[in-house]
């Protein structure tokens, strides 16, 4: 407990989070073409007809401290990675408040790059979004090649992203996302992508990231890596927090509903 | 089956919650009440938002103020520019010629117009092939700016929402990225620009420098534009499907292959209709550059205060299309 109580400094306040996606069904059943003139003239009051409402997280609230890695579980479509996307300020809150030190970083395995560019370009491009400066991101431009592992076979990291096979475009996403200390990241998924040696790696690089006084988020449906790298576990259902506490105790508890 | 085992786990976790670490809200209970536990550590019994403003954090992803806005923008200006190059670069990449494109388009382009309009329907009226060649190519090209602009404004935030869902920086990045996107475009099609005028005879003098303060104040006019069109189109991306219709109108409306004061001149309208038809910004942006670059495309084809109007369109747009895209910035990638 002491290494993750450490400071006991709040990175991260999650208040009675609601989130709601407001999603365009295109049509609402009968009279389509009329449906969709209607749902135009009458935008801004309400919910039109067409438009359906997905409460995908409700009333979640917790606090993160400088140095946890938490671990988010849950089944599919359970809102982890929505809850995720709110803490990192890119999905705005229904009700509730998420407060956050420094600007927290989302890494997913679909964050986008640009396919017909050199991974070369990418890395360089993929540096600035994030916020780092032309010198630190060649300073760390080794090391995300290195990290990545693209050029183990061969030179690839001249070549155009769509070029690379899913596995090596999420170990560069990742590599370039990790070259960053953050205050707070957020990794979904990243490590069920990549070969058992780049999913070593990249485990230690999460613990080195820890070290830097960062909190670390793990969504993942890998509850072995979840074991490997999280101290605190929040178990998320149907939008709900279902459980908080250490990993173990809360993997098991999941294990065991999941499997019954 | 889940919620049969949650009280369970709560038990489980009661010892944890003396040391302040671990709350457990439960969804069984049946008022709907929150079953946390408050630690009793120094930090006991604050509200989340008090515990918020003790150490110092801040709500995530609300809008900035607007100064600060402008702060986070400049931090990153390389982000925009490598953002710029790297479209045009990727327009390309497939292409055996590569960028030899980024110059053969527009030069294709003028021909298929000129052989249209030039030859068989014969628009340049009244003005000589020397002039009217050049004068052809040139709008074509600046008004292409602007539309390229606005197109690629309506897109921004739809056609990258991997992107806004995934990084954090300042959404007006992308509007402004793509508009100096078209300006590079446009840097490449001058290039035919000057070969078609020169080529027709009209050779480089001094008030061809004209032509920087102009396409400066278009761009910022462009700018303005595409990002007034990005909150647009991110909330209707319908818009896109709209806007080809509309910008072909006004594109007809701002005389691109004709003069519009050339054109009115024995319709018998009052004068005030050709000015207003003049000063709408694409009309006044080409007429500037063709004033420019065109021997023979006097001050008389210009109406009256047309530098006026030139930076007028530029600071209200601009600013003004800066500030409605901040308003709506915490709203960008939702849903």
């Amino acid at each position: 407990m002491a290494e993750i109580n450490r400071g006991n400094v709040p990175t991260v306040i999650a208040d009675d989070v609601h989130i709601v996606y407001r999603v365009n069904t295109g049509s609402s059943g009968k009279g389509s073409a009329t449906a969709a003139l209607s749902k135009i003239m009458r935008r801004g009051k309400g919910d039109a007809p067409g438009v359906r409402r997905v409460h995908a997280v409700r009333g979640v609230s917790f606090t993160a401290y400088r140095g946890e890695a938490i671990g988010v579980i849950g089944s599919n479509g359970s809102g982890k990675s929505t809850l995720l996307r709110a803490i990192a300020g890119l999905l705005p809150c229904e009700s509730g408040k998420v407060y956050t030190d420094g600007q927290p970083s989302l890494l997913g395995v679909n964050a986008a790059l640009m396919n017909d560019l050199t991974g070369e370009r990418n890395v360089v491009l993929g540096g600035l979004a994030m916020g780092m400066s032309r010198e630190q991101i060649r300073e760390r431009y080794e090391d995300i090649v290195d990290f990545s592992g693209i050029n183990d076979k061969g030179d690839f990291i001249s070549l155009p992203m769509r070029t690379y096979s899913s596995g090596m475009a999420a170990r560069l996403r990742f590599s370039i996302a990790a070259a960053k200390d953050h205050d707070v990241l957020m990794i979904d998924e990243a490590l069920a992508t990549g070969d058992r040696k780049f999913q070593v790696r990249s485990e230690e690089r999460i613990r080195e990231l820890r070290k830097h006084a960062g909190t670390v988020f793990l969504v993942s449906h890998n509850n072995k890596s979840i074991r490997d790298t999280c101290s605190r576990v929040l178990w998320l259902e149907k939008g709900e927090l279902l459980m908080d506490g250490p990993t173990e105790e809360v993997v098991s508890a999941y294990e065991k509903a999941t499997s019954a | 089956m889940i919620t049969g085992r949650a009280p369970q786990a709560r038990c489980h976790l009661l010892p944890h919650l003396e040391d302040g670490k671990f709350q457990l809200v439960s969804d069984t209970t049946q008022d709907g009440a929150l079953a946390t536990s408050k630690p009793p550590s120094e930090d006991a019994g604050l509200a989340p938002a008090e515990l918020a403003r003790k150490y110092g954090l801040s709500v995530s992803g609300a809008r900035p103020t607007l100064v600060e806005y402008v702060r986070q923008l400049w931090d990153r200006r390389h982000f925009i520019m490598a953002f710029s190059r790297a479209k045009l670069m990727a327009q390309y990449s497939e292409a055996r010629l590569g960028q030899i494109w980024q110059v053969a388009t527009p030069l294709l382009n003028a021909l298929v117009y000129y052989l249209i309009f030039g030859l068989i329907m014969n628009a340049g009226r009244g003005m000589e092939k020397g002039v009217y060649i050049p004068f052809l190519v040139t709008g074509i090209f600046v008004f292409t700016f602007t539309q390229s602009s606005l197109m690629a404004g309506v897109r921004a935030i739809p056609g990258n929402l991997g992107l806004v869902r995934a990084l954090h920086f300042p959404r007006a990045s992308l509007p402004i990225s793509f508009s100096m996107q078209q300006l590079q475009q446009l840097l490449y099609s001058m290039i035919v620009v000057v070969v078609v005028t020169v080529g027709f005879g009209n050779y480089p003098r001094l008030s061809w420098l004209l032509v920087i303060p102009t396409l400066a104040l278009q761009f910022v006019f462009n700018t303005g534009l595409a990002l007034v069109f990005g909150r647009m189109g991110s909330k209707t991306p319908d818009l896109a499907q709209l806007m080809p219709f509309i910008t072909r109108t006004w594109m007809y409306a701002s005389g691109v292959m004709f003069s519009i004061s050339g054109a009115l001149e024995d319709r018998h309208v009052p004068a005030w209709v050709t000015d207003v038809l003049q000063w709408n910004p694409a009309a006044i942006y080409m007429d500037l550059v063709r004033f420019a670059l065109i021997d023979d495309y006097g001050r008389e084809n210009l109406p009256p205060h047309v530098w006026a109007f030139a930076v007028g369109w530029a600071v209200v747009i601009g600013l003004g299309g800066f500030v409605y895209f901040w308003k709506a910035e915490e709203r960008y990638g939702r849903g």
